[in-house]
C-alpha cells in the first residue's frame, strides 16, 4: 500500500511494486521451490502459497524477514455449498450445474479443498502478506500441518479455532480444545458441507434485498 | 521423659511451631479460582479460570465461547448490503467502525471509491465510534479499582456522542449506515455545529478523567509495572491498537496504510508509551480520544461538497477475488478477509477481531501476577466479548 509517511519507497513506481517483490525474491530464496505461487496486486497486497510441508518454514522464513506482527490464521473450504448461497427459495428444486459444483480455489491458485490462510504484517516496512498453503486429506479423511506457535506464540488460539471450525490438527499444538462449541459438538461448522439449519427450515423473506440509494434517486422514481 | 525446664519447653514450642509454619508454606496446596461467566469483575461473559498458588496466579486461562454468533457462518447466506447489519453486531460499542473495513474490502473488489464527502463523513463517524467506545472504557476502568464515579461520568458523555450519531444515522447502537460505493444518506442539518459542541464536552470529560483518576495514587499503584508486555511478545501475539502502542510499537493503520479514509487530510499524533503496562494501555486510550475529538473537529473544516453516493448497480454483485481491507478500530486492528466467487453474498468472511487477539495473551500475561491484578490487566486490554467470540 501507497505509504503516508515518509519512510518508505514506493511512489517512484505506480506499478513495479519493489517492495514485495524483494519480499517475494527472499522467500523465493530461503524456500527454494516450496514457493509454488505468487500473487500480487502492485502497491495493495500480496499472496504466497507454498507447499504444505514448508507451512512453519515459511512462517519462519517470514519472521526472519521482519514479518513480526501476526495477524490471523485460518483456514479456507473452496468448496461450493451444496446448500446454495442462502438466496435461493430452499423449497424449489435447483438444476443440476456442474460448473456450480466445481471447486475453483481463488488467488494462487491449489489443489485441495481445504487450503489454510494466514497473514503477517512488518510494522516497520508497513507490508503485509497473506499466505496459503494447500491441505491434504489423509487417507481416513484428516488434514493436519503443523503448528505456527514455535514462530508466532499469537497462532496458539487461531489454531484452536481452525480445528473448531475445519476440522484441521496442528502437529505440535498443546492444546486443541473447542473455544466456542461444546466438547461434544460432532461437525466442523465453517465447512461448506455443514448445513446452517436455521435457513435450510425456514427460507429467508428478502430473497433480493434492494433498497432505494440516494444517488438513483434522479433516474428512477418509486423506489417501494 | 526427661524434665525441661520451663524455659526450654517453651523454646520447643516455639520451635515447633516455626517447622509447622515452614511446612505449610512448602506444601501449599494450590487452588482452582473460578471468575465468571456471570461474574461482577468481568465485562460480559468472559469466564477465567485460575490456578493460584497462595494469592498468586500459576497460570490462567480465558474461557471464552460463551456469546459465539457464528457471524464468519452467516456471512456465507447473506448478500453483501446485508452482511453490514450483522458485523454491527462484533464491537457493539462502537458499531460504525465494524462496517467500514468490510465495506472498503467490497469497494475494493468492485473497483470503485466512495466520493469524498462519503469519505470524510465516513472518518467522522469513524472517530465518533471510537469516542463512545473508548470513553466508555475511560469510565468503566475506575469501577474495576473501586471507584464508580468516574462511570457516571463516562454514560452522561457517551450519550452526547450516541446522540450524534443517532442524529446522523437513525441508530444509537447500530448504524448500518455505511454503503457500497459511499453512505446511506447526508449529514442532517445542524449537525456539524452540534458536533463542534460535543468535541469540546469531550475534551473536558477527557481532563476531568485525567484528574480523577490517572493521577489518582490508588490507580497507579494498581496500575504502574502490573502486567507489563514487552514490544515484541505484543507483536508475536498480534496486539493491535492501543495495547500494541502502549508497548513501544509504532504502528497505526489510519496512518500506517492508505485507504479511502480521509485520515490523510488531517493532522493528529500516534500516541506510543515505552512502558507496556497497564497504566500505559489506560493512558494511550485517554490521549487516543483527544485526538479522535480533534480528528472529528479538522474533518469538519474541510469537509467537502458533492455526492454521499457514487453510482453502483442496484443489485449488487461483487466481482469474483479475495481482498484483505483492516483498520484501526476502537479495539485495535479490525480486519474481513472477504472471498467473492461473484455471486450476490460472499463465499467466505474470515473476520479478524482486535479482541480475540489481544485476549489471546492472557495467559501469557496473567502468570506470576496477584489475584486483585487479574481484574485490571483485563480491563486495561479492554476487550468487547462479541469481539472475541464473533
Amino acid at each position: 500500500m501507497a505509504q503516508l509517511s515518509d519512510t518508505d519507497t514506493d511512489e517512484s513506481a505506480p506499478v513495479v511494486d519493489e517492495l514485495r517483490n524483494e519480499i517475494v525474491a527472499r522467500l523465493r530464496a530461503d524456500l527454494g521451490d516450496a514457493v509454488v505461487d505468487v500473487h500480487q496486486v502492485p502497491q495493495v497486497d500480496l499472496w504466497v502459497r507454498v507447499t504444505p510441508e514448508s507451512w512453519r518454514s515459511a512462517g519462519e522464513a517470514l519472521r526472519a524477514q521482519g514479518f513480526d506482527y501476526f495477524c490471523f490464521l485460518s483456514a479456507m473450504d473452496w468448496m461450493p455449498s451444496p446448500f446454495g448461497d442462502g438466496e435461493n427459495d430452499p423449497t424449489e428444486e435447483v438444476e443440476e450445474d456442474p460448473a456450480a459444483s466445481e471447486i475453483r480455489q481463488g488467488y494462487t491458485g491449489g489443489d485441495t479443498r481445504f487450503q489454510m490462510l494466514a497473514r503477517v504484517t512488518d510494522t516497520r516496512r508497513h507490508v503485509s502478506v497473506t499466505l496459503k498453503a494447500d491441505l491434504p486429506q489423509h487417507d481416513d479423511g484428516t488434514m493436519s500441518i503443523e503448528s505456527w506457535i514455535p514462530v508466532y506464540a499469537g497462532a496458539n488460539w487461531h489454531e484452536r479455532e481452525t480445528h473448531e471450525m475445519f476440522g484441521i490438527s496442528f502437529d505440535g499444538h498443546p492444546d486443541l480444545r473447542n473455544m466456542y462449541l461444546p466438547g461434544d459438538f460432532e461437525g466442523y461448522p465453517l465447512r461448506k458441507d455443514f448445513p446452517l439449519l436455521a435457513r435450510l427450515v425456514k427460507p429467508w423473506p428478502g430473497i433480493v434485498d434492494v433498497e432505494p440509494m440516494p444517488a438513483s434517486d434522479d433516474d428512477e422514481g418509486d423506489d417501494s | 521423659m526427661t524434665m525441661l525446664s520451663e524455659r526450654q519447653q517453651m523454646s520447643y514450642i516455639a520451635s515447633q511451631a516455626a517447622d509447622a509454619r515452614l511446612n505449610v508454606e512448602l506444601e501449599t496446596e494450590g487452588m482452582t479460582l473460578n471468575i465468571g461467566p456471570q461474574h461482577p469483575a468481568t465485562h460480559g461473559t468472559l469466564r477465567i479460570i485460575a490456578r493460584l498458588d497462595g494469592e498468586q496466579v500459576v497460570w490462567a486461562e480465558p474461557s471464552a465461547g460463551y456469546m459465539h454468533r457464528g457471524y464468519e457462518k452467516l456471512t456465507e447466506v447473506r448478500t453483501f448490503p446485508q452482511v453490514t447489519a450483522l458485523i454491527n453486531r462484533i464491537d457493539w460499542l462502537g458499531s460504525f467502525a465494524n462496517e467500514v473495513p468490510f465495506i472498503l474490502a467490497a469497494e475494493q473488489l468492485m473497483d470503485i471509491e466512495a466520493p469524498p464527502r462519503a469519505q470524510h463523513i465516513r472518518t467522522i463517524l469513524f472517530e465518533l465510534s471510537r469516542i463512545a467506545n473508548v470513553s466508555l472504557f475511560l469510565g468503566d476502568l475506575g469501577v474495576q479499582m473501586g471507584a464508580v464515579t468516574p462511570v457516571f461520568m463516562a454514560f452522561r458523555d457517551r450519550e452526547y456522542v450516541l446522540n450524534l450519531i443517532e442524529g446522523a444515522t437513525g441508530g444509537r447502537f447500530h448504524p448500518n449506515f455505511d454503503r457500497i460505493g459511499g453512505l446511506k444518506d447526508d449529514l442532517p442539518k445542524g449537525w456539524l455545529d452540534e458536533t463542534r459542541q460535543v468535541m469540546k464536552k469531550l475534551r473536558n470529560f477527557c481532563d476531568e478523567i485525567e484528574d480523577l483518576l490517572f493521577g489518582n495514587e490508588i490507580f497507579q499503584s494498581r496500575t504502574r509495572g502490573i502486567g507489563v508486555i514487552p514490544a515484541d511478545v505484543a507483536r508475536q501475539y498480534g496486539l493491535s491498537g492501543a495495547n500494541l502502542r502502549a508497548s513501544g510499537v509504532d504502528w497505526d493503520l489510519r496512518r500506517d496504510q492508505s485507504l479511502p479514509l480521509a485520515y490523510d487530510k488531517v493532522d493528529f499524533r500516534v500516541w506510543t508509551h515505552p512502558d507496556g503496562d497497564s497504566w500505559a494501555r489506560c493512558w494511550i486510550r485517554l490521549q487516543e480520544v483527544r485526538e479522535a475529538t480533534k480528528i472529528v473537529d479538522q474533518l469538519i473544516e474541510t469537509l467537502p461538497p458533492g455526492p454521499v453516493m457514487t453510482k453502483v448497480p442496484r443489485i449488487i454483485k461483487v466481482p469474483e477475488g479475495e481482498a484483505w481491507v483492516s483498520t484501526e478500530n476502537p479495539l485495535g486492528e479490525m480486519g474481513y478477509y472477504v472471498v467473492s466467487k461473484g455471486d450476490l453474498g460472499p463465499f467466505r468472511v474470515k473476520i479478524r477481531s482486535a479482541s480475540f487477539n489481544n485476549i489471546s495473551i492472557t495467559p501469557w500475561v496473567l502468570k506470576g501476577v496477584y489475584v486483585p491484578d487479574i481484574i485490571t490487566i483485563l480491563a486495561s486490554l479492554y476487550f468487547i466479548l462479541g469481539d472475541i467470540d464473533r
